[in-house]
């Protein structure tokens, strides 16, 4: 029998104007990875990407990126194949945990100038370069939402939701958008 | 919003990512089967509740999902500090106290605010 077929939520969707832009993020594959600093360490040099100790900090290299979450929590986010997973169970005896949950979120990429007052009219994060530059990540809230949110570059942003969360976040990032 | 700094994710983020987790430096008896039904009670229920300088568990829970303690004044809501969980009850200097105490009674900050009637009970009715 063929696997069943994964609908993303958000297909289909699109919101262009007021000098912000919203785009659905295609399939992913995602793991939340627990493990203590050793261990960690050994793990990002089998995935190929370093793991980020700093708080608040992402790394990214060869079309997957590491994003720090908590001291001894990360979120890897790469191409929808299984290959950090695949990676990730061949490192032998080292203890960590992992989490499959790349059908658990879901996420939106917001990118242009107004894109800090979108997402402000939800997050009281300071979005501002100086308290939140590029490549920084962090766990926070959006709306009564619980996201990750990640910024690319200096005007664009990743937001990963739960994908029972991702019908509200669109709806209250496009609603903010249209009065951006 | 409250601003409150995490020792984790070492930099101050808004309220609403914290929840509350109680009266911090409570030890757990080692002996929990031994004790009495008052020990116990003390133990589980009964709080010191403050007014003034508190020591508070608090936890990170839409961020890096650690719990940890923080002093403040729970009058005036100001923070001294907070840091990492397990690590020692802090003593606090006489200016660390006085910066979070609320402002005296007779301060604007303190007064409760009067409106003043604004309509005469004339023309206001057209």
């Amino acid at each position: 029998m063929d696997n069943a077929m994964r609908i993303n939520p958000l297909d289909e969707r699109m919101f262009g104007g007021n000098g912000v832009s919203l785009a659905p993020v295609g399939p992913r594959e995602r793991i939340s990875l627990r493990a203590d600093e050793k261990t960690a360490k050994a793990l990002g040099k089998a995935l190929g990407v370093d793991l980020p100790f700093k708080p608040g900090s992402a790394v990214s290299k060869g079309g997957k990126t590491a994003l720090w979450i908590g001291p001894d929590e990360w979120l890897l986010i790469g191409p929808d194949n299984g290959s950090i997973s695949t990676t990730l169970s061949q490192t032998g005896k080292q203890v960590f945990s992992i989490a499959d949950i790349s059908h658990r979120n879901t996420a939106v990429t917001i990118t242009g100038p107004n894109s800090t007052a979108v997402l402000n009219s939800g997050c009281p994060r300071d979005l501002s370069l100086a308290a939140f530059p590029v490549k920084s990540c962090s766990r926070t809230v959006f709306g009564k939402a619980e996201v990750v949110l990640w910024r690319i570059r200096k005007e664009e942003f990743h937001l990963e939701c739960w994908r029972s969360f991702s019908d509200y976040v669109w709806k209250y990032l496009a609603d903010a958008a249209r009065s951006a | 919003m409250l601003l409150v700094h995490c020792p984790y994710c070492e930099e101050e983020r808004p309220e609403l990512e914290f929840a509350g987790a109680g009266e911090a430096h409570i030890a757990r008896p080692a002996n929990m089967a031994d004790i009495s039904d008052e020990e116990f009670e003390k133990f589980f229920f009964i709080r010191e509740n403050q007014k003034g300088i508190v020591f508070e568990r608090w936890r990170h829970i839409h961020g890096c999902g650690r719990f940890f303690n923080a002093v403040r004044n729970s009058v005036s809501d100001k923070f001294i500090k907070t840091y990492k969980a397990g690590e020692k009850k802090p003593k606090l200097t006489k200016a660390e106290i006085a910066s979070v105490l609320p402002p005296a009674k007779g301060t604007p900050a303190n007064e409760p605010i009067h409106t003043a009637p604004t309509t005469t009970g004339k023309g206001d009715a057209k």
